[in-house]
């Protein structure tokens, strides 16, 4: 069972509380009505599902039941960090012990 | 005394605490702290049980948890036993029943035995060659017979009456292992300051001192220092020390698994402690000081009981005090073998000869074997063995060739080295890395925040083992966070116990030219053979030899076995042995109980059952439930005499022609508050809520944003800033994370609030004709006039004195209304309604008959009528679908080709031709009775039942194009007959709607 810190409850609690929502960052369209086919199978259906680095939504569903981001890394399930919903995407890089750090930061 | 074979002042254990246990129904007597091996091996047992696929006469081959053999069916009573308990495991308790396994009529003669005979035919993957035709006799013949004659233990056909404790637990430092390593370790983490637990699988600390007599710490013997090191632990605060208790599993994140054996070792357990308990620790740092495992020697006949690993020879000597054999020959790659060998010689115990297969074994070995009087064969091999039930005796000679002689032993101990433990290791996700100079394999990088020590991590040497220890625990504590002191150093150690020297692999007389029977995993009865074979029938990856052999996939997991498996097949393809690779190393380590996984979650704690307020009243005026999700739903209310039919049958008249009461509080229920709850409801359903008036409902429509039907309910306005929205009963979770999704992430700026109040509020609905003078009388404040209070109408007030919502709606097309009351008022009003309902003529109702009702009346059911891949169009719900809105999820979805293009399946309502015939719901309808199987499917009935009010069966179905096949017959196939039934609207009673209206 994995550990996960919830950013508004600023607590690192069991994955028990939480459930995952699918693929972060994936905005829905403003004018949605009038996009096109494509564009709506892009929004819709296509997930990028990568082994590595996954940006995805996480919901605190028996804690404070706010939605969040994370990045986890799909090999070894370590999350680099979470962040609220509507933050910018936080970028990650992999140091040379292979375990992903926020970019820029120290190992 | 306990036991011929039990050595007079050898051992730890007091011979004056004897205990009674019986095997086989033949009672013996053992000491307190035997374990079921020590105790039979001291009474002259060996044979403990039959192998596998030959049934070959098995005994204990270890001292520990890596036992492949001497699998044994152990309990208290009928109830309390636990079948494949490894004896070499299990402590003996007074009154212990023990059992063997896989053999008729009994041990010493096993019908079964014949397997043996026909082995030619059981090879490795015999199952997929042998059994192929004829395809069906491998269901009736081949499976159950071959189920009957393999095997292993019997699971108990009664109820575990004992319980189970689950335990969260959060450290600085884990260390599994409590073996001079782990102890060192976990003394100077604790001295260090950290919050350490230590657990050990064994019922005492100790390790290999179990067996190494020779070795000295701190000026007293190993085992002695072992004991005052966990003395010294457990009087610290801040450590806890866990025996028996295994680690099993190494999660992500540092969550480590255990299991506590707590009553399993004593005769009368107080019945308050759990059975076993489950230990989930979350630890900062993990240490892993898991030791080596001994390997056998890999040889013709190398399974007769008898023969055993050397280190658990010495353990049964130098621990249990008990002597494996009187005449114990000895055979060995290396020198930790030895060791054994001079203590039984020195115990008394004969030793005929010591068989090494290295040419140069080391001289002071030598020495002291002459001085004590054993014969040395150096660069021979054991070639083969006799005994029938027990090893009689061991061919002994050069592999090449030139003379052998047999040589009586009543017991053969082995060596061929120590693989180090690196499960917990290779669970943690680290990869091995192959020690060529060791010959094995080692933790390599540990990906996470864990370290190996002592013997699992490839360091041999006693003092070198626990100093690296010592300032492990002491970098874990600091990398735990904790303000570390001076560092705590180990105590000088010493021991005279080498294990130098290993092979892998079939020893002489077992090689590639040979076809004798050389056990490499025994619990499988996987041969060195076997292994050849699979790699000449093409299995080249090591996980495809290990399927097609089954080698490592007992319950062992080859702790013994994977090493020498492996290196067979790289002789065989001709590769260095580590470009062959290991196999994945898995949870758990040695197996656990079925109850110590559920801990508390089963019988009534296994899912939580939700009950209405109401469900006393139901339940004793004769409901029947049903389960709908975790709750208990009142399906019918059968008189005396009625079956369901007939109960189901008179509620349905009595709605229509007087009235009915209904338990409708399990309906999921969303208040929706704020300036923007009428612009967030826009959002959220196909419907505009702009024009509701405060007061009125409207039946809602909620979509995905892929345009498919994801929930209904009718959702009223109590004010312009609050709506009372209710789901299906199944959809309330669902449909709240849906909005709180929506709300949280995608329209952040919308100013409203979502509370789900399913569990504030009774609901009890009142239908039918008489359902307004049913309840009239006892509400205050509202004016029931249809005028006033027309259908589709919601009005606050109060019921009984009691704050209630009264909705007029229906569910069933009578005019009637839904009673809201807060739920600790539920069943007072709910019995006060009754009172009035009764001496009208209303029944109560239950699920059943609000689903007959429904139907008769065309209303759907979300989920029932429709399946995930159903658009409000296909549904007949289009009128429900705003045209004006700029936005709803879902708006884009409907619009997809696939959706607006035709040929979509559409709900209709069915009759049958002959109105007798109820059709079956899922069945599925075709166009041309008479064509060709398989036919050509268009769609498939939803809903049907018996409707006592329309005298006939009615169904709905989804049909392709349905909506323009009104009028048509269509059939649906059954296995005895096929059914007409006639395309119809799906409004089967009151199509005008006279009687919602009343």
């Amino acid at each position: 069972m994995l550990l996960i810190h919830c950013p508004y409850c600023q607590e690192e609690r069991p994955e028990l509380e939480f459930r995952n929502a699918g693929e972060a960052h994936i905005e829905r369209p403003k004018d949605i009505a009038g996009i096109s086919d494509e564009e709506f199978k892009t929004f819709f259906f296509l997930r990028t599902n990568p082994k590595g680095v996954a940006y995805e939504r996480w919901r605190h569903i028996h804690g404070c039941a706010r939605f969040f981001n994370a990045v986890r890394d799909t090999v070894s399930d370590q999350f680099v960090t979470t962040y609220r919903a509507g933050e910018p995407r936080v970028e990650v890089e992999r140091g040379e012990d292979g375990k992903l750090k926020l970019k820029g930061a120290a190992q | 005394m306990s036991g011929a074979n039990r050595i007079k002042g050898k051992g730890r254990l007091t011979p004056a605490k004897t205990l009674r246990f019986t095997f086989d129904r033949k009672v013996l007597t053992a000491v307190e702290g035997d374990t079921l091996a020590s105790a039979l091996l001291a009474n002259g047992i060996h044979l403990t049980g039959r192998s596998f696929k030959y049934h070959r006469p098995r005994g204990m081959l270890s001292a520990g948890s890596e036992e492949p053999n001497a699998l044994l069916d152990v309990g208290r009573d009928a109830a309390r036993r636990t079948p494949n308990i490894r004896a070499t495991v299990q402590e003996v308790y007074d009154g212990l029943q023990a059992k063997s396994q896989n053999r008729w009529p009994s041990l010493a003669f096993d019908v079964g035995g014949i397997n043996n005979l026909a082995s030619p035919f059981f090879a490795a993957g015999f199952y997929y060659k042998t059994f192929m035709w004829p395809k069906a006799a491998w269901k009736k013949l081949y499976e159950p017979i071959i189920r009957a004659a393999a095997g292993l233990g019997v699971a108990p056909s009664e109820r575990d009456p004992d319980h189970y404790a689950n335990h969260f637990i959060h450290c600085d430092v884990l260390v599994i292992g409590g073996g001079a390593a782990g102890l060192t370790a976990a003394l100077a983490a604790a001295h260090a300051g950290a919050e350490v637990i230590v657990c050990d699988e064994q019922a005492e600390t100790g390790g290999a001192f179990h067996h190494d007599t020779d070795a000295t710490v701190d000026g007293v013997s190993g085992w002695d220092w072992a004991q005052a090191a966990t003395a010294e632990l457990r009087a610290m605060d801040n450590v806890k020390v866990l025996t028996r208790t295994t680690a099993f599993g190494y999660q992500a994140q540092n969550h480590v698994v255990l299991v506590e054996r707590v009553t399993e070792h004593l005769a009368n357990p107080d019945a308050s402690l759990p059975r076993e308990r489950l230990w989930q620790v979350r630890a900062r740092q993990v240490i892993i000081a898991t030791g080596a495992i001994e390997r056998h020697m890999v040889f013709a006949n190398n399974d007769r009981p008898g023969i055993m690993l050397a280190s658990a020879a010495r353990t049964y000597l130098n621990h249990y005090g008990v002597a494996v054999g009187s005449k114990v020959g000895v055979y060995t790659a290396c020198d930790s073998a030895w060791s054994a060998a001079f203590d039984l010689k020195q115990a008394g115990v004969s030793v005929p000869a010591i068989v090494d297969v290295r040419t140069d074994p080391d001289p002071a070995l030598v020495a002291r074997a002459s001085e004590l009087g054993i014969e040395v064969l150096s660069g021979q091999a054991v070639l083969d063995t006799s005994g029938k039930l027990r090893i009689k005796s061991m061919k002994v000679g050069k592999a090449s060739a030139g003379s052998t002689r047999d040589i009586a032993v009543d017991a053969l101990i082995m060596s061929s080295g120590w693989t180090p433990s690196v499960h917990m290791y290779s669970q943690s996700r680290g990869k091995v890395v192959w020690d060529e100079e060791g010959q094995r394999f080692l933790p390599g990088h540990h990906v996470q925040a864990c370290a190996s020590v002592g013997a699992c991590s490839g360091v041999d040497d006693l003092a070198d083992a626990m100093d690296g220890a010592a300032k492990a625990g002491h970098e874990a504590a600091k990398a735990a966070g904790v303000e570390t002191g001076p560092v705590w150093t180990a105590p000088d150690a010493d021991t005279a116990t080498l294990w130098t020297g290993s092979m892998m692999g079939s020893a002489a007389g077992a090689g590639p030219e040979t076809t004798v029977k050389a056990f490499v995993d025994f619990q499988n009865d996987v041969t060195a053979k076997d292994i050849r074979l699979a790699v000449r029938e093409g299995m080249h990856s090591i996980e495809h030899v290990k399927r097609f052999t089954t080698n490592g996939m007992a319950t062992d997991q080859g702790k013994t076995s994977n090493i020498h498996g492996l290196a067979i097949a790289a002789e065989m393809l001709g590769k260095p042995l580590p470009q062959v690779g290991l196999t994945t190393f898995r949870s758990p380590f040695t197996p656990v109980t079925f109850g110590a996984i559920v801990t508390h979650s089963r019988g009534d704690l296994f899912e939580p059952i939700r009950r209405t307020p109401m469900h006393d009243w139901e339940e004793a005026h004769g409901a029947v439930f049903e389960d709908v999700g975790q709750w208990k739903r009142a399906w019918y209310y059968p008189r005396p005499g009625e079956d369901m039919h007939q109960a189901v049958n008179r509620e349905c008249r009595t709605v229509r022609e007087s009235a009915g009461m209904f338990d409708a509080s399990t309906l999921g229920k969303i208040e929706v508050v704020g300036p923007d709850a009428a612009r967030f409801l826009n959002l959220m359903y196909t419907n505009g809520w702009d024009k509701l008036e405060p007061g009125r409902c409207k039946y809602g429509i909620m979509l995905r944003e892929d345009g498919f039907i994801y929930d209904d309910g009718v959702v009223g306005r109590l004010a312009e800033d609050r709506f009372h929205v209710t789901t299906t009963t199944g959809g309330a979770p669902r449909v709240m994370h849906h909005m709180e999704d929506y709300l949280q992430t995608e329209f952040p700026d919308l100013k409203v609030w979502l509370t789900s109040t399913t569990e504030q509020w009774a609901v009890i609905a009142v239908q039918g004709p008489k359902a307004r003078e049913i309840i009239a009388p006892l509400v205050e404040g509202i004016d029931l006039s249809t005028e006033a209070m027309p259908h589709m109408s919601l009005r606050e007030g109060t019921i009984c004195g009691v704050p209630t919502r009264l909705f007029r709606m229906s569910f069933t097309g009578e005019a009637g209304y839904e009673v809201n009351v807060p739920a600790d008022y539920g069943d007072a009003v709910w019995k006060a309604l009754w009172a009035r309902a009764e001496p009208l003529g209303a029944c109560a109702y239950g699920t059943e008959t609000m689903h007959v009702l429904r139907a008769e009346k065309g209303y759907i059911i979300v989920g029932q009528d429709t399946d995930g891949t159903v658009t409000p169009d296909d549904a007949g719900l289009n009128w429900a679908v705003a045209k004006k809105k700029p936005d709803f999820v879902g708006i884009r979805g409907l619009r997809r080709p696939d959706l607006i293009g035709g040929g979509r399946k559409q709900l209709v309502g069915l009759t049958t031709k002959d109105p007798n015939i109820v059709l079956e719901e899922g069945a599925q309808i075709v166009a041309d009775p008479n064509q060709s199987v398989p036919m050509t499917m268009i769609g498939h009935v939803t809903s049907s039942y018996w409707s006592e009010n329309c005298g006939r069966s009615i169904a709905m179905g989804v049909v392709i194009d349905g909506r323009a096949l009104k009028g048509r017959t269509l059939y649906v196939p059954m296995p005895e007959r096929t059914i007409e039934v006639e395309v119809t609207d799906t409004v089967f009673i009151d199509k005008e709607g006279v009687r919602l209206n009343g």
